[in-house]
C-alpha cells in the first residue's frame, strides 16, 4: 500500500513541522514503538493509568536523554478496547508501519496475547507480558518470543498462598483452613486454577473457587455462597469494575477486608478509589511499588510534564498502574539498548530486541542508575527463564495509599516451575515444537 | 443502459430455473468471484487479508447462517456466537483426538455437531415464537460457553479453557501465509453461499419462507413444521459453525469460550439487520458495514486528528468512532429499514431504466 505510506509520511511530517505536543510520531530512523492500548471500554480506567505512564517513560527518554544512545522512539497507539479481535487488528495495523516492525508488543490483555500468541514467531515480533499472559510461556525454549517478564500468574498465586501462611503463622496452619478464590471468569481469572488446586492437596487448605461473570459489577450471589461457606480468606482474582465491587460487596456482607488478598491486578488506586472505605485494610500482591518517591517519576514530572509539557494524565503520576505503565516501557528501552550492544546504534528489528530481551540483566545497581531504587526487583531474563524473577511484593491499603506489607518474596518456585515444564512441554507436543534455546 | 435484460430471450426451463437469470449478473457475479480470487491476493497486503477481509468473510457466512433461521425460516435467534462456539471447539476436538483427520472433514464434523446443538435448542421454537424463542436461544448463549469452560475436557485441559488451532493442511498443502489463508476462507464461503443461495430456492427454502410468513396457512397447505423449522435450526448453526471453525483456525488462531459471547451474537444480528433480512447479498453487505467500518472510521480518525495537530488520546478517538458508527447505523435503518441489500436492489431497479426512467 504505497499510497498509504505516503499519506503516513505526509500525516507525520505535518505533524512535526506543527510540532504538535505529545504525538510520538512515526519518523524515518527512529526506534518505533507499536503499542496496543486500550483507554476505553469496562477496563479503560485500569489502561489509561498503565499506557500513560507507558507512553511518559517514552517521552523521558527523548526529552532527556533524545532516545536511546541518540536514536529516537517514536510511537503509535492503537486502541484495542480489551477486544481480541480489536486487538488482532490493531497488531495486524502496528506490525506493517516501520521498517523494523513494532519493536516489542504489550498485549496488555491475556485474551489478546493468546490471540497473537502464535503469530508472533512468524512475525518475529516479541511480545512483553509483564505480569499477565500465559504463564507457561516463561520455558523459553518453547515460546523464544514471549516474555512474561519479572512474576507470572502462578507465581502470584503461590506468593498469594505464602503471604496468607505467613499471616496464619506459617504453612503448618494453614491446614483445615478455608480459602475462597473469587475468580473473573474469562482466561485471566482461569490461570491460577490449576496452581492453587496443588496448593491446596500440598498444604491441606481447602479451596473453593467461585466465579464472577464479566464484567463484574453484580456479585450479590457470590458474597451469599461465600457469607454461607465462612472462609478465613478471600483471594480477589479480578480486573476492572470487579474489583472495586467486590469489596463493597464485602463490606455489606461484613466480611472482614483484611481477609482479602487481591492479585497484581485487583490492587491498585482505581480498584480501591472506586471502592471507597470499603477498601481499607485489604491487601493486594504487587509488581511494583506505587508512589512518587523514585528519581524516575520526579524525572518525568519535572521534564515530561512540567518543561515539554507533552505528559498524559497529571493526576496519574505515581499510581500502581501508572508506575507499572513506566517499568514495562523500560523494559522495552532497556532490550533495544541491549540490542544496540551487539547489533549497532541503529534502530533495532524484532528479532534484535527478542536477544535483548533474553538477555535482559537489570540488577539492583542498574535499577539505583535509572531511578527506580525499590520500585522492581532485579530482573535477569535467561533463555530457561523467561520471567527473570517470579517474586512478588505484598501492600495494603491504608484508606489513601497503598503502604507496603511485605518484603519482595518468591512463592512456590518449584511447584511453578515444575508445571510451567509441563504444561509448556505438552504445549510444545500439540505443536511439534521441538523446545531449544534460540541464541543470537 | 448497460444493465437490461430486453433481448435475453429464456427457451428453456434450466434458463428460466438459473440462479442469475440475468447476463450482467452472472457477468458481474464471476467477475467479482475472479477479482477475488486473483487480483486481491496479489494486491493485498498482509494487514488488508489478516484484518480486514479474513474476519469479514468468516462474520458474512455466520450472518449468513443466522439469516437461514431468522430471515428465512422467520425464528429469531440469539445465539449465533454459542453455535460458532461448538463448531470451532468441535473441529479442534476431532482434529487433536482423531490422528490424521483431514482438515476439512474436522470442519464439516464440527458444523455437524454444531448443527446437532441447534436442533437441541431448535426444540422450543415448536412451541414459541418471536421474542420468547430469542430468550430460549440466549439460553444456548450462556449454557455453551458456560459448558466449555466447565468441562475442561473440550480444551483439552488448558490451564485457561484457550485453544489453539492446529495448523489447516490439505493434502499436504499447508495453509498458513494470510494470502493462503483468505483463500481457504473464501472458497470456504463462496461454495457455502453458493449452497445457500441455492437452497433457498429450493423446496426446503419456500418452506422456510412459508413458515416465515405465516405458519398456520403453512401448515395448512401440507407444509411439516416441526421438519421444516429444525431442518432451518440444523442448516443455520452448520453454518454457524463452520463460520465458527473458520473464526479459529483462519481468523484467531486461538480462540476462549468467552470470546464467543452475547456480544459476537447481537454484532451478527446487526449484520443481518443492517445488510438485509432474508438476503444472501445482505448478509455480505451487513458483515462489511459492520466489521470494515469501525476500522475505517478508526484511522480516518486517528489520522485525522494527527492530521489537524491535535493530540488526542486513543481513547478519544475511539469513543468518537463509536457515536460516529452509531449515527451511522440510525441514519441507514432510517433512510432504508430493509438493509443495504434493498438500497442495492432499488440501485438495480432505477439501473434497468436509466438513462431513460419513463
Amino acid at each position: 500500500m504505497a499510497w498509504k505510506k505516503t499519506v503516513a509520511a505526509a500525516v507525520a511530517a505535518i505533524a512535526c513541522i506543527a510540532g504538535s505536543p505529545g504525538a510520538i510520531a512515526q519518523q524515518a530512523g527512529t526506534q518505533f514503538i507499536g503499542i496496543t492500548g486500550y483507554r476505553v471500554g469496562p477496563y479503560g480506567a485500569n489502561g489509561a493509568a498503565f499506557f500513560g505512564g507507558f507512553v511518559d517513560y517514552l517521552q523521558l527518554i527523548n526529552q532527556r536523554d533524545g532516545g536511546i544512545n541518540g536514536i529516537k522512539l517514536s510511537g503509535e497507539e492503537c486502541e484495542t478496547e480489551y477486544n481480541n479481535a480489536k486487538g488482532v487488528e490493531c497488531y495486524e495495523r502496528l506490525k506493517t508501519k516501520s521498517a523494523t516492525g513494532p519493536t516489542a508488543i504489550h498485549p496488555m490483555s491475556t485474551g489478546i496475547t493468546y490471540a497473537i500468541i502464535d503469530k508472533a514467531p512468524t512475525d518475529k515480533i516479541p511480545l512483553i507480558t509483564f505480569g499477565y499472559g500465559r504463564t507457561d510461556a516463561t520455558d523459553g525454549r518453547v515460546f523464544p518470543w514471549v516474555f512474561p517478564i519479572m512474576s507470572n500468574y502462578w507465581d502470584a498465586a503461590t506468593g498469594i498462598v505464602k503471604f496468607i501462611a505467613t499471616k496464619e503463622g506459617g504453612d503448618a496452619n494453614l491446614k483445615g483452613k478455608k480459602i475462597v478464590l473469587l475468580y473473573h471468569d474469562s482466561a485471566y481469572g482461569k490461570e491460577p486454577h490449576a496452581v492453587l488446586e496443588a496448593e491446596a492437596k500440598k498444604l491441606g487448605f481447602e479451596l473453593k473457587m467461585i466465579p464472577v461473570p464479566h464484567p463484574g459489577n453484580e456479585q450479590q450471589s457470590q458474597w451469599l455462597q461465600i457469607r454461607q461457606y465462612k472462609p478465613d480468606w478471600v483471594i480477589n482474582w479480578g480486573w476492572g469494575v470487579m474489583s472495586a465491587t467486590a469489596l463493597q460487596t464485602a463490606q455489606k456482607v461484613g466480611f472482614p477486608r483484611e481477609k482479602m488478598v487481591g492479585n497484581w491486578w485487583a490492587g491498585s488506586e482505581v480498584d480501591t478509589e472506586a471502592a471507597g472505605p470499603a477498601a481499607n485494610g485489604y491487601y493486594a500482591a504487587s509488581l511494583n511499588l506505587g508512589g512518587k518517591g523514585y528519581p524516575v517519576v520526579q524525572d518525568i514530572e519535572k521534564i515530561v510534564y512540567g518543561k515539554a509539557k507533552v505528559g498524559s494524565n497529571p493526576k496519574l503520576i505515581g499510581t500502581v498502574l501508572w508506575n507499572r505503565g513506566v517499568a514495562a516501557a523500560m523494559f522495552t528501552v532497556e532490550a533495544v539498548r541491549k540490542a544496540q550492544e551487539k547489533y549497532g546504534k541503529k534502530p533495532v528489528t524484532g528479532e534484535q530486541v527478542r536477544w535483548g530481551l533474553e538477555n535482559l540483566n537489570i540488577d539492583a545497581g542498574r535499577l539505583k542508575a535509572m531511578g527506580f531504587n525499590t520500585m522492581l526487583p532485579p530482573i535477569k531474563v535467561s533463555c530457561q527463564d523467561h520471567g527473570g524473577s517470579g517474586q512478588v511484593r505484598f501492600q495494603q491499603w491504608v484508606g489513601n495509599e497503598w503502604k507496603s506489607a511485605s518484603d519482595w518474596m518468591k512463592g512456590d518456585s518449584a511447584l511453578v516451575r515444575k508445571m510451567i515444564e509441563d504444561s509448556a512441554a505438552r504445549y510444545a507436543a500439540e505443536k511439534n515444537i521441538k523446545p531449544e534455546c534460540m541464541g543470537g | 443502459m448497460l444493465y437490461r435484460e430486453s433481448g435475453q430471450f429464456k427457451t428453456s426451463y434450466a434458463a428460466d430455473q438459473q440462479l442469475f437469470p440475468i447476463l450482467q449478473d452472472r457477468i458481474g457475479v464471476l467477475t467479482l468471484l475472479a477479482v477475488a480470487l486473483v487480483a486481491v491476493p496479489l494486491l493485498a497486503s498482509d494487514y488488508w487479508l489478516t484484518a480486514i477481509l479474513i474476519p469479514f468473510l468468516v462474520f458474512a457466512l455466520a450472518a449468513l447462517g443466522l439469516n437461514i433461521l431468522t430471515g428465512y425460516a422467520g425464528q429469531l435467534s440469539l445465539g449465533t456466537a454459542a453455535f460458532m462456539a461448538v463448531g470451532a471447539f468441535a473441529a479442534y476436538n476431532f482434529q487433536l483426538r482423531i490422528p490424521g483427520i483431514p482438515i476439512l472433514v474436522s470442519f464439516a464434523l464440527g458444523g455437524l455437531t454444531s448443527a446437532a446443538v441447534g436442533v437441541l435448542f431448535g426444540l422450543p421454537s415448536l412451541r414459541i415464537k418471536g421474542f420468547y424463542l430469542a430468550v430460549a436461544t440466549l439460553a444456548a448463549q450462556f449454557f455453551i460457553p458456560w459448558l466449555l469452560v466447565k468441562v475442561s475436557w473440550f480444551s483439552n485441559n488448558s490451564s485457561s479453557g484457550v485453544i489453539t488451532a492446529q495448523p489447516v493442511e490439505i493434502l499436504g498443502f499447508v495453509f498458513d501465509t494470510p494470502v493462503r489463508k483468505y483463500l481457504f476462507v473464501l472458497v470456504v464461503v463462496a461454495v457455502m453461499a453458493l449452497a445457500a443461495k441455492n437452497m433457498v430456492r429450493s423446496a426446503i427454502g419456500r418452506a422456510w419462507m412459508a413458515v416465515r410468513d405465516m405458519d398456520v396457512a403453512a401448515e395448512v397447505i401440507g407444509i411439516r413444521i416441526m421438519q421444516t423449522k429444525l431442518i432451518a435450526f440444523a442448516v443455520s448453526s452448520f453454518y454457524c459453525g463452520v463460520a465458527g471453525a473458520l473464526y479459529a483456525y483462519a481468523y484467531l488462531g486461538s480462540v476462549e469460550p468467552d470470546g464467543f459471547n452475547l456480544d459476537l451474537s447481537f454484532r451478527i444480528l446487526f449484520m443481518i439487520i443492517i445488510g438485509g433480512v432474508g438476503s444472501i447479498m445482505g448478509s455480505f453487505l451487513g458483515a462489511a458495514f459492520i466489521t470494515l467500518l469501525p476500522i475505517f472510521l478508526d484511522i480516518v480518525l486517528t489520522d485525522g486528528a494527527i492530521w489537524l495537530g491535535l493530540n488526542l488520546p486513543s481513547g478519544t478517538t475511539s469513543m468518537a468512532q463509536l457515536v460516529v458508527f452509531g449515527a451511522l447505523i440510525i441514519f441507514f435503518l432510517i433512510v432504508e429499514p430493509l438493509g443495504l441489500a434493498r438500497l442495492w436492489q432499488i440501485a438495480k431497479e432505477k439501473l434497468r431504466l436509466w438513462p431513460f426512467p419513463h
